[in-house]
């Protein structure tokens, strides 16, 4: 099974190898309201851990996007371009952002397991 | 991402209608110091949507509401003309106008709505109603500038709620037939299900629809009378936003200011020939020039032309020179759901202005062609004539 991961600014990690699936949690989109426009990274872009990855912005606000791992974009989620409701809609799963190949497996270690994330949640609500 | 409300809520101000939000599980922000509803469950795209193709209920209360009061209406009309470049002597009895308070270089102090009754027992009175973040300064501005026998009396309790979009009328007629009667910009004082209202056809969003004053004690009947009707949502702030940028309209504190002019923020219409040949309003010598002669700066439409929303404090550069000295910046600007793209507005130099004209903008630091165009985005449709 897949490693989820998360951070502190609400983006999830699916690691599957040496390949890492980013996206925003369903607290993120839930929080941000409809989703109008997505902005990716071009393919090739090399990303340090906390480093603005992405754009997504709501009818409400701007907000970053940043790459919970270092690492080298292989490919990004074109069909958010002309949906971007699919982050709302599936934030957790087809509403994913950016796919990076790993440079530093140890860095998965900072990040939160999905029970420290749901804790973390908690004491924010 | 923060959620600053909570720890703030006790110092903040409420509306009548406070008790209805949570009821009806709006989220609660700051704003103007009031705690005020940003958005229900709904949520801002379907509010917008909402409103645009049924009715929105709004919860302006926030806003502030005050009679100018003076012995008749040529006296309290001129005492008015002293503050606005507006025609107020010449307005008819049920009439209101959009006029803006000036200070003594012409710049705006804010953007007010002027009612001359309608009610023969309220002559010498004009009904006004001013921006939340401006009540304090204009009421203090006003008061220092009234003559003695003028007399400023804010309407502290009263709610002051709106129902807007292309079912508003019918809707709110069936508990209020008088609404049915008015054009746009005209009022009148009626009954609503036997509550005494203010009633204004008029808004914020470019749709048909009223605003009415109410006392705080009759405000949540009323508002439930209207969201019994299942045309009616309730709508918040995010809402009042997108809707009133794509109708092109100004929001005090981000479109214009006290800086900014009437020419400049390119609602100089509200000065009429008899008021621009008096040259007896505050500011007039600044204002007339830039008549004459154009402004340094002017407020326009814009629009992206990719997909990107420029927000507020974008800078905006002249096509190719986004290297060079930026023209002026957006003051308003994001996703217009009913345009189905970005939309923004702002000020850029008056050789920059013509509706077409390239532009870019410096979204996130990355220069994103845009162009000039003409406001609104969305039409307006509003009522003017009672045969419509």
């Amino acid at each position: 099974m897949a490693d989820l991961k998360f951070t502190k600014d609400h983006e999830w990690v699916r690691v599957d190898g040496a390949v890492a699936t980013i996206g925003i949690t369903d607290y993120a989109q839930e929080k941000l309201g409809d989703v109008v426009y997505v902005e990716l990274p071009d393919i090739g872009t090399r990303v340090g851990q906390g480093d603005e990855a992405a754009v997504v912005e709501s009818v409400k606000a701007a907000s970053e996007v940043y790459a919970p791992l270092s690492g080298e974009v292989v490919e990004v989620n074109d069909a958010l371009a002309d949906a971007p409701a699919g982050v709302n809609d599936d934030a957790m799963g087809g509403g994913w952002f950016v796919k990076i190949k790993l440079s530093d497996a140890a860095e998965l270690e900072k990040l939160m397991s999905e029970a420290d994330y749901k804790a973390y949640l908690a004491e924010l609500d | 991402m923060s959620d600053g409300s909570s720890e703030t809520a006790a110092s903040l101000a409420t509306t009548p209608l406070h008790a209805l939000h949570v009821a009806l599980s709006a989220r609660m922000v700051p704003f103007a110091g009031y705690d005020m509803p940003v958005h229900y469950p709904l949520g801002v795209l379907g509010e917008h949507t909402h409103t645009r193709t049924k009715a929105g209920l709004f919860d302006v209360s926030h806003m502030g509401q005050a009679y100018v009061m003076g012995p008749d209406h040529q006296t309290t009309a001129q005492a008015l003309e002293g503050l606005v470049p507006s025609d107020i002597v010449g307005l008819a009895p049920g009439q209101q106008r959009y006029t803006v308070l000036l200070n003594a270089e012409g710049g705006i102090i804010d953007d007010v709505m002027v009612t001359r009754p309608a009610d023969p027992a309220r002559e010498g009175h004009l009904f006004m109603v001013v921006n939340a973040s401006r009540k304090a300064v204009d009421f203090a501005h006003m008061r220092a500038h009234l003559p003695a026998t003028v007399v400023l009396e804010p309407l502290e309790t009263h709610a002051l709620i709106a129902l807007q979009g292309p079912q508003a009328v019918a809707i709110f007629a069936q508990h209020c037939p008088a609404a049915a009667g008015l054009v746009f910009m005209t009022a009148t004082h009626a009954a609503f299900d036997g509550i005494d209202i203010h009633v204004s056809r008029s808004g914020y969003t470019g749709e048909d629809g009223v605003e009415v004053s109410v006392a705080g004690k009759d405000a949540e009947r009323l508002a439930r009378a209207l969201l019994a009707d299942e045309a009616v949502e309730p709508v918040g702030l995010g809402a009042r936003d997108s809707l009133r940028l794509e109708a092109g309209l100004c929001l005090y504190g981000n479109d214009i200011d006290e800086t900014t002019s009437p020419v400049e923020a390119s609602i100089a219409w509200v000065i009429p020939k008899h008021r621009r040949a008096a040259a007896d309003f505050p500011g007039a010598k600044r204002i007339l020039q830039e008549l004459d002669a154009g402004p340094a700066r002017k407020r326009v439409g814009i629009l992206p032309d990719g997909k990107a929303p420029a927000r507020a404090h974008t800078p905006i550069h002249a096509a190719g020179a986004a290297e060079g000295p930026a023209l002026g910046e957006v003051t308003s600007g994001g996703f217009g759901p009913t345009a189905n793209g970005p939309v923004a507005m702002g000020y850029v130099a008056r050789a920059h202005a013509k509706a077409g004209t390239a532009l870019e903008l410096m979204v996130r630091g990355k220069p994103r062609a845009a162009h000039v165009a003409r406001l609104p985005f969305t039409p307006h449709a509003y009522v003017r004539h009672a045969s419509d």
